[in-house]
């Protein structure tokens, strides 16, 4: 769930849940009948950028950042059957010139995640994890305003596939996901990219993106490194000294850690926090983002299974 | 319960393919333009009030061969030649040239301003660049197209244009050659016929007047303008509408009158415009002795102001003397009351600022790879004047009408805003944050309001029914300004006055140029 800066607002469609709870990029499951639900808050910062592949910094605008205050939750259809949803508001700003920061809310963030396999194999477990996505701005803030726009005004769609494997307490997650981005409107009747369009549409690049992550994991704590790749399918770059633009191609490669601590012995409550740093990247912020957040589960269900904790062992 | 999530499932799922079936090709507002088909011929319109030319006469165009010799045969041939092989590609650009010579070599001009709208990324050392005509292609790439050099490129490719064309209606009347597809009857023509004589052609009239001014104006890009040249004497051929000798005679006619603008363009003391430090600093240290805040760049390094001697190039519409009286008084003093209460309405307004009036910030904003505010008024006459289906040389007559008023507004404001040095509001209180960029000149008074009311003054002499529509437009531009809180109210009021004034001498000369 971290919200990551700006220019890499875009990532904010396919890893809006990346972080430890229970999430679309993660490999565990709500049980049945319970459902997680938490605020979290992020804080993002880039002072270096890449303009193309030129590294650089701006003096008119010193650093960017951002921060985000989000909802999210999880509810277990079954135990191999979770809907996601997240909602975040956003706020940023540039520490230097005289570009005013934006803030609002952004877009509403929707997953379904299915495990159709579970298998012990060899000495551990084997897991496979479909998960299909939904982002659809909730409001009408401004996407041609970069790099302080709260987000890209972009409807997307999202498919996912990932697999887990997991030998007592150590774990390996990889996934892969395409994400669907569809055009925009913007506020003027013609931009330039690589040449004029007279329209107020603007094409958007498709993207990709790649997850790997491993760590620690049992009930009472997980602890993981993740490294991300966010790629764009097409888009141009930011021309010498110009302002970046939603269709950029905009490409970055994250690293980062999470945790997660069951704080309550109920196992009712858990806090989570992480970081990450880009450390390559395309027309997007060098950014660094830290995050934390409660998670609370509701149980629904008649019975009372072991909370807040991975559905598998 | 299970119901309502498979349910769900599925319609997740059918959005997703939903969304990912939406097409994603962004068709352009004129790529599909009908072709033109001018409601009146204009025939008398060599004897319109040339702009440059004393008389269509200062350039020579030779009589053209007879229709039924073996010469014009063979041209008409070469039609047909095209015709029995074209090609998917070649019908395309016959119908996109078939929309008019006029309106498709504004929109390529708008492209290539809008390309070269960006200005130089400073130097390690903290200085700018400046592009170099004679180095076009070096960073920094020449020119960089800021609103006022667009204004002017605007102006001088118009008036030229409309020049070529009253000569070529001259010679046309003089001549009176008829199109290839009267003098035979099986060539097969792909746009709109007319009783016009052909000789010379209109489109290569165009073609060449604006491809020789090109060389000047954004000699970097040769090859983009080169190809579409060909493409569109090419498609002229193709379309039945033209033989190669009406394009010819078009083409060395529009060369002929570009370089009596190119003489005047080398004269207009544009080329002087930036100034030198000398010159900067005896702006500044003259706004002081008047005991005012001088305006300073925002930018950081300090970039040297754009244009400060813009003011002093040639207009076309009055003379020298002429501009300066059009200069308005002073803004408010910078220490005064009235601009402590100007700078709070500024802090105020982008402080509670909303979606609409941030829509409205950024649909004139017209910045950096935009083609400027000037071409945004191109753009909005181009929409109205397809609709009036004017001949070629009425189509550049009323872009020249308006770009002339474009320039000359430029120069006046530009005068303005150097004579009085004004600050930005964020330069007085550094609270104000905008909401757009901070153009690199002084506040007083709004280039876009002096503009747009010049602009919406003439097109709504042209196109009188829209008269009010366009006022409320250029009133829209302007108080955009103060929304995206880089304009006091006070240099929007002024710029809509004094472009008011601007846009009058047009309306008098369109009055009395003897096409109403």
């Amino acid at each position: 769930m971290k919200k990551i800066n700006i220019l890499l607002l875009a990532l904010c469609c396919c890893c809006a849940f990346d972080s430890i709870a229970q999430t679309d990029m993660d490999a565990i499951m709500m049980d049945k009948k319970q459902f997680c639900v938490g605020p979290m808050y992020s804080h993002s910062s880039w002072k270096n950028y890449w303009e193309g592949s030129f590294k650089r910094e701006n003096l008119n605008i010193g650093t960017v950042a951002t921060s985000a205050y989000s909802v999210m939750g999880n509810y277990g259809v079954s135990s191999k059957l979770n809907f996601l949803f997240s909602v975040p508001y956003i706020q940023t700003s540039a520490s230097a010139g005289t570009m005013k920061g934006m803030k609002g809310i952004q877009d509403l963030s929707l997953f379904v995640k299915w495990m159709p396999i579970e298998k012990k194999w060899g000495p551990g477990t084997f897991s496979l994890y479909g998960i299909g996505g939904l982002s659809v701005p909730l409001t009408n803030y401004v996407a041609d305003f970069l790099p302080l726009s709260i987000g890209l005004q972009s409807k997307t769609a999202s498919i996912r596939l990932m697999l887990d494997y997991q030998i007592d307490s150590w774990f390996a997650t990889v996934a892969a996901t395409y994400i669907q981005r569809n055009n925009i409107k913007i506020d003027r009747t013609m931009y330039y990219t690589t040449t004029t369009h007279l329209s107020n549409e603007v094409e958007m690049p498709n993207a990709s993106n790649i997850n790997f992550r491993a760590g620690y994991r049992s009930d009472k704590l997980i602890a993981e490194a993740v490294l991300n790749n966010f790629t764009t399918q097409g888009g141009f770059d930011i021309s010498k000294n110009n302002m970046p633009f939603p269709s950029n191609k905009m490409n970055a490669t994250t690293i980062g850690a999470n945790i997660k601590y069951v704080v309550l012995p109920s196992h009712d409550l858990a806090v989570v926090a992480g970081a990450n740093t880009a450390i390559a990247g395309r027309n997007v912020g060098q950014s660094t983002t830290v995050y934390g957040g409660l998670f609370y589960v509701m149980d629904f269900s008649s019975k009372k299974p072991v909370k807040n904790q991975p559905a598998k062992k | 319960m299970k119901k309502i999530f498979i349910f769900s499932i599925i319609a997740v799922a059918s959005s997703m393919l939903v969304i990912s079936s939406c097409r994603k090709d962004v068709v352009g507002n004129t790529d599909f333009v009908a072709a033109l088909n001018p409601s009146k011929i204009d025939s008398n319109a060599g004897t319109w009030k040339t702009i440059l030319l004393t008389d269509p006469t200062d350039v020579t165009v030779a009589a053209p061969v007879a229709t039924n010799t073996p010469d014009y045969i063979a041209q008409i041939n070469e039609i047909k030649s095209f015709q029995a092989n074209i090609s998917a590609q070649q019908k395309a650009a016959v119908q996109y040239w078939s929309a008019g010579a006029v309106f498709r070599w504004n929109e390529i001009l708008r492209e290539l301003v809008a390309k070269h709208n960006l200005a130089p990324g400073a130097n390690e050392n903290g200085t700018y660049p400046s592009p170099s005509a004679s180095n076009p292609l070096q960073y920094p790439l020449f020119p960089f197209s800021s609103p006022p050099y667009a204004a002017r490129a605007y102006a001088y490719v118009s008036a030229a244009q409309y020049d070529a064309l009253v000569a070529a209606w001259h010679y046309k009347k003089l001549y009176n050659r008829p199109a290839p597809y009267l003098v035979d009857a099986t060539i097969n023509v792909m746009v709109p016929k007319s009783t016009l004589p052909s000789y010379p052609s209109e489109d290569a009239v165009v073609e060449g007047v604006t491809v020789e001014l090109l060389k000047l104006l954004f000699p970097g890009d040769q090859d983009f303008i080169q190809s579409k040249a060909e493409e569109h004497k090419r498609a002229r051929i193709i379309a039945g509408a033209n033989v190669r000798s009406d394009l010819e005679a078009g083409e060395a006619l529009g060369k002929a009158v570009a370089l009596k603008y190119v003489t005047r363009a080398r004269g207009d003391r544009a080329a002087a415009a930036a100034g030198n430090q000398a010159v900067w600093t005896q702006i500044e240290t003259d706004c002081a002795a008047r005991g005012e805040t001088p305006w300073m760049s925002l930018e950081s390094p300090k970039r040297p102001p754009m244009l400060p001697l813009f003011g002093k190039v040639k207009c076309f519409l009055f003379d020298s003397l002429t501009a300066i009286s059009l200069r308005p008084g002073p803004p408010a003093p910078t220490a005064s009351q009235q601009m402590k209460d100007d700078l709070n309405e500024v802090l105020q307004t982008v402080n509670n600022s909303n979606r609409e009036k941030i829509r409205i910030v950024h649909f004139w904003a017209d910045g950096a790879n935009t083609y400027t505010p000037p071409g945004h008024w191109n753009a909005i006459a181009s929409d109205d004047f397809i609709q009036k289906n004017f001949s070629e040389v009425r189509w550049a007559r009323n872009m020249a009408l308006l770009n002339m008023s474009l320039l000359d507004a430029a120069i006046v404001c530009w005068d303005t805003k150097f004579y009085y040095f004004n600050p930005r509001p964020s330069q007085l209180n550094p609270a104000i944050k905008t909401l757009t960029g901070i153009p690199n000149f002084p506040s007083y008074m709004s280039g876009h309001s002096t503009f747009s009311a010049a602009a919406a003054s003439i097109l709504g002499h042209i196109v009188s029914e829209k008269a009010s529509a366009y006022q409320a437009m250029a009133a829209e531009a302007s108080i955009s300004r103060l929304y995206g809180g880089i304009h006091f109210r006070a240099d929007c009021d002024s710029g809509l006055v004094v472009g008011k004034r601007v846009g009058a001498f047009a309306i008098q000369r369109a009055r009395t140029d003897g096409a109403e």
